[in-house]
């Protein structure tokens, strides 16, 4: 786009725009003032900038989830205002609406669900298999920070050159120049490649990791159930993400040289990126629910003090729907025509996947009887997940049923469907990861009163928001309109359904509250406060930066419960014997080379060849640079080990 | 916990004052009333795979209940508790084999009703259907009346008890035509025509409304489907004809243009409008692109003629047909110079 004045760059004209442009400015100075007036700059960049810890990138991780989940949430808390107000009462305008839509889906997954889980993978899995971090920390840090340079990219399209309107998935035509000329599908697909980059190597990094670095004596069997899920949902992005790398990047030719794959002219077709782009987008789905699968199987071991029933079962039913996952996108599109072999086909295979589904279910009831149940807030979450989720598969089934489908796609229905799912599923799946998790990240305990409030808000808000959607889509109520008229009957369950996402922000608000609340008033627990199975409480909280002092040797499954049992017998571990400890160094060179990715996009975003070269030019630059460093590495020395173990509060 | 009870109440309270709320000012939930044999089937379909699901869904949310309750930590009683207990052949062959059994009853009447109910496939009925060609508009929408000669905008009219086949396209981005009284939905797509056959059993307004994205003001495009008896659509029709200019190509290309559009009517249109629709786009030398590997499935029923002599069958070619393995293939010997990929 040709940028003649300054109203083409900056977004103008909405109040909410200007809203937005002081609470950033303000935030971005306020920061800066705090940083520089408590002398915090050089502690910022080498504690934080610079960690290739995972523990800390894993905290980066969920902080700039958590923050785009506001985003995402403040998006969704918009749209329902508008729809509480029928009949062309403008809260939001058509144009705007469709941007908050757009924006909502896209930082909802991209960038909310995807690091939040690449943040509890970050936390956790090096911890429950015994390794003193990933396999590549560096692409570790890189892959943080190309994530969040592609969040900002996107999110900045906001206030400057404005948002992509096309919906998440940015189907074309629309998609194309010819019907959306400006830079807003620019950012989408700049801040979204930029930032699959970096999924892409997470994949690759945890399953490097996972494959490679268990503690001796961990089997692949003997792995806790996270880890395996966390190993299914890795290989699932190494074979789904390249498709859509490849997708956008057509698209991204098809607008910046003028091609023509799936243009409406000279021999472009629109339906292959649909296809294309949901071989990418449903295994995605499976991608973010595959961990909270994982996190629930935790959860409800420990909480039963029982062990996991079904292991083989589970393992094996995480396996296959990573693989069923790749088989069932053409279900998106049952109404495109393809005839009723090929919908045939694609309705069996997605039916298939709600098989193992239900068999992990009964595996959770069956760990839960015979045990001895406590409801804290992770298990709380758990069970707030079952029936929720049980009855999200079930529309998930009745959607499937294809010539059923005719009469539920892309209304309410199947609106309501996905938000159970991904609501019910995962974010309830990682909300009860990061109850549990926290104390071993933070070394201390989330205030349960709180909490509790924060739980019953969220989930009465979740069902009086989205099961008036299930009626509104047998009424007619198709997604993405932004306005109704009253004669169409919709207003009375529109407006409860706003009242229910208001409901669940103000829950999110209480889980705010209790965090804070949680700091200024800590209380310090120790390594294991749940009574934990799994090796990662066998550590202090929070973990060492080196993580194990002397690598564990795993004997069987839920090792650490194993070992307990054993030391209640009065039979204990040998007194440790130290090593130095093979580590590697902070650098700076992942936040360096995501800034110069930031400005390649942003040059091409706004087709500026000056700011295109030179961030092209820093990459390389930057990549050449590491290349030819070898300080990567230090020992930790038996001293240190033993200073910090002591501080831990461990005998020496 | 002190609070425990107010949240009880609350729960208690809250969904009986919404009930009461929304009964008050409740209007039609319209996929589950249909007005015609296709949206019925449909229904039909829905009864039996939710009926289905529950088999299994019931037990398991009573049972979700029922396991943490009893084993609460908490509790009076003392339960058994067996914490190395993690493994049964029998209950994980039960819990394999039942889900495994309803989603085969699933799949099985589901691809029974795939083909029965497949959009493309014409209604059995004594009646000689009617033909409406369907122009998604940027946003609005174009009904053609190829056997009347009339046009409309947002508004259809047809006779009762008689089939109609809609043959839909796009002239913008995709979207999806769905009546839902009548039936299911079907994607409308530029350089396409696809087929969606419905019926309405007794006279009515039925909504109507285009189902995906398909820019600014999508949401304005609803339309009103009207089902009449053969009399007042024969009326309708000559009054269409009587009261109403015609639509010249200038029109055309000004009603395309992206911008809302009320109700309009049209007593006659262009020569072949629909076709030069469907086939704007085709490059010279090649044709049926579109359709990727699909076999020349030259329609059977109905012979185009279109202007545009690159792509002289994609106007009735029917993408919706290509895998349905019963290809008339005797209508593509003429034409097969044009498919060779």
């Amino acid at each position: 786009m040709k940028i003649t004045k300054l109203s083409d760059f900056f977004v103008t004209g909405d109040p909410l725009i200007y809203g937005a442009d002081v609470a950033i400015g303000l935030t971005m100075v306020a920061i800066v003032v705090a940083l520089t007036a408590f002398k915090r700059w050089g502690w910022l960049w080498r504690e934080w900038l610079t960690t290739v810890d995972h523990k800390r990138i894993g905290i980066m991780y969920v902080i700039a989830s958590l923050l785009m989940l506001f985003r995402g949430g403040v998006d969704a808390l918009l749209m329902r205002t508008q729809l509480a107000l029928p009949d062309s009462m403008e809260f939001l305008k058509p144009d705007h609406y469709n941007d908050i839509f757009t924006t909502h889906g896209v930082i909802m997954i991209l960038f909310m669900a995807m690091p939040l889980m690449f943040g509890l993978f970050n936390l956790v899995v090096p911890l429950q298999i015994g390794a003193r971090d990933v396999a590549f920390p560096l692409l570790n840090s890189l892959s943080f920070w190309l994530f969040f340079m592609g969040a900002m990219l996107f999110n900045v399209s906001f206030v400057i050159g404005g948002s992509p309107e096309a919906g998440w998935l940015a189907y074309p035509p629309l998609s194309e120049k010819m019907f959306s000329p400006g830079v807003g599908q620019d950012f989408y697909i700049w801040g979204i490649q930029i930032s699959g980059i970096g999924s892409l190597m997470t994949g690759i990094n945890f399953i490097v990791t996972i494959l490679k670095m268990r503690a001796p004596g961990m089997k692949l069997m003997k792995m806790p159930m996270f880890t395996w899920s966390v190993l299914s949902s890795c290989l699932t992005i190494i074979l789904a993400f390249p498709i859509l790398t490849v997708t956008l990047a057509l698209l991204f030719i098809d607008r910046y040289f003028g091609a023509h794959f799936f243009t409406l002219d000279m021999g472009g077709n629109p339906m292959m990126y649909i296809n294309l782009i949901w071989m990418w987008g449903h295994p995605e789905v499976y991608i973010v629910v595959l961990p909270a699968f994982g996190i629930f199987s935790e959860i409800v071991a420990t909480f039963s003090k029982k062990r996991l029933f079904g292991y083989g079962s589970m393992v094996f039913a995480l396996m296959s729907i990573s693989v069923f996952s790749f088989f069932t996108w053409a279900h998106h599109f049952f109404t495109m025509g393809s005839g009723a072999n090929v919908n045939a086909f694609f309705a069996v295979t997605t039916m298939i996947i709600a098989i193992p589904t239900g068999v992990k279910i009964f595996n959770w009831l069956f760990t839960m009887y015979k045990g001895k149940i406590t409801f804290e807030l992770p298990m709380l979450w758990t069970m707030a997940f079952i029936p929720c989720f049980v009855v999200g598969g079930m529309t998930g089934v009745m959607l499937s049923v294809a010539p059923a489908d005719f009469q539920f796609h892309n209304s309410y229905f199947l609106i309501a469907h996905f938000h159970q799912v991904l609501i019910g599923g995962v974010v309830f799946g990682y909300f009860a990861g990061l109850y549990y998790w926290w104390p071993k990240v933070f070394g201390f305990k989330l205030n349960e009163k709180l909490g509790r409030w924060a739980f019953w808000l969220w989930n009465i808000g979740f069902y009086v928001c989205f099961m008036p959607q299930y009626v509104l889509g047998l009424m007619g109520m198709t997604r993405r309109v932004s306005s109704y008229s009253w004669d169409t009957g919709w207003w009375s369950w529109n407006f409860v359904s706003t009242i229910g996402g208001f409901l669940m922000g103000i829950g999110f608000l209480f889980q705010v509250w209790q965090i804070l609340h949680s700091i200024k008033f800590m209380k310090r627990v120790k390594g294991d406060p749940w009574g934990g199975r799994t090796l990662e409480w066998s550590i202090p909280s929070p973990a060492p930066f080196y993580n194990f002092a002397i690598t564990p040797k795993v004997e069987g499954r839920d090792d650490w419960w194993r070992r307990k049992e054993l030391a209640a017998q009065g039979i204990q571990d040998p007194p440790p014997k130290y090593e130095p400890i093979h580590m590697p160094k902070n650098s700076g060179t992942p936040i360096v080379m995501s800034v110069f990715w930031f400005i390649l996009g942003f040059g091409f975003v706004f087709d500026w060849l000056w700011l295109i070269i030179p961030g092209a030019i820093g990459i390389a630059g930057t990549m050449l640079y590491h290349s030819f460093n070898y300080d990567t590495d230090y020992y930790v020395t038996v001293d240190e080990i033993k200073k910090t173990e002591a501080k831990a509060g461990r005998v020496v | 916990m002190k609070y425990k009870g107010w949240f009880m109440r609350a729960a208690a309270l809250l969904p009986l004052a919404l009930m009461t709320f929304l009964l008050s000012g409740c209007g039609d939930v319209v996929v589950l009333d249909p007005k015609g044999e296709i949206g019925k089937q449909q229904l039909d379909l829905i009864y039996i795979t939710t009926g289905l699901c529950l088999i299994i869904i019931v037990p398991v949310l009573i049972l979700t209940f029922w396991i943490a309750w009893k084993y609460r930590a908490k509790s009076k009683k003392k339960e058994a508790y067996q914490p190395e207990w993690d493994h049964s052949t029998k209950l994980e062959a039960i819990w394999w084999g039942v889900p495994i059994l309803i989603i085969l009853l699933i799949a099985i009447v589901t691809v029974q009703y795939s083909y029965k109910l497949e959009p493309s496939k014409a209604i059995a009925s004594d009646e000689k259907p009617i033909t409406i060609q369907v122009v998604a508009l940027d946003w609005k929408w174009l009904f053609l009346y190829p056997e009347q000669g009339i046009a409309t905008v947002n508004y259809i009219q047809f006779p009762e008890k008689v089939p109609v086949q809609f043959q839909l396209t796009a002239d913008a981005p995709m979207n999806s035509f769905w009546i839902p009284q009548l039936g299911g939905q079907i994607y409308t797509m530029s350089g396409m025509a696809m087929k969606l056959h419905l019926i309405a059993d007794e006279p009515g307004d039925y909504f109507g409304t285009g189902a995906n994205f398909s820019g600014e003001y999508f949401g304005k495009m609803t339309f009103n489907a009207k089902a009449t008896s053969r009399a007042d659509f024969d009326k309708w029709v000559a009054d269409v004809k009587q009261s109403y200019p015609a639509m010249s190509k200038e029109g055309y290309d000004e009603l395309a243009k992206p911008d809302t559009s009320l109700v309009r009517s049209f007593s006659a249109f262009p020569n072949g409008l629909f076709d030069g629709i469907v086939n704007k786009y085709v490059v010279a030398g090649e044709s049926g692109h579109h359709h990727g590997g699909s076999d020349a499935d030259a329609s059977k029923e109905e012979t185009s003629v279109t202007e545009n002599h690159e792509g002289h069958d994609m106007g009735d070619m029917d993408m919706s047909e290509m895998d349905m393995g019963d290809m008339d293939m005797s209508g593509a010997d003429d034409q097969g110079a044009a498919h060779q990929h």
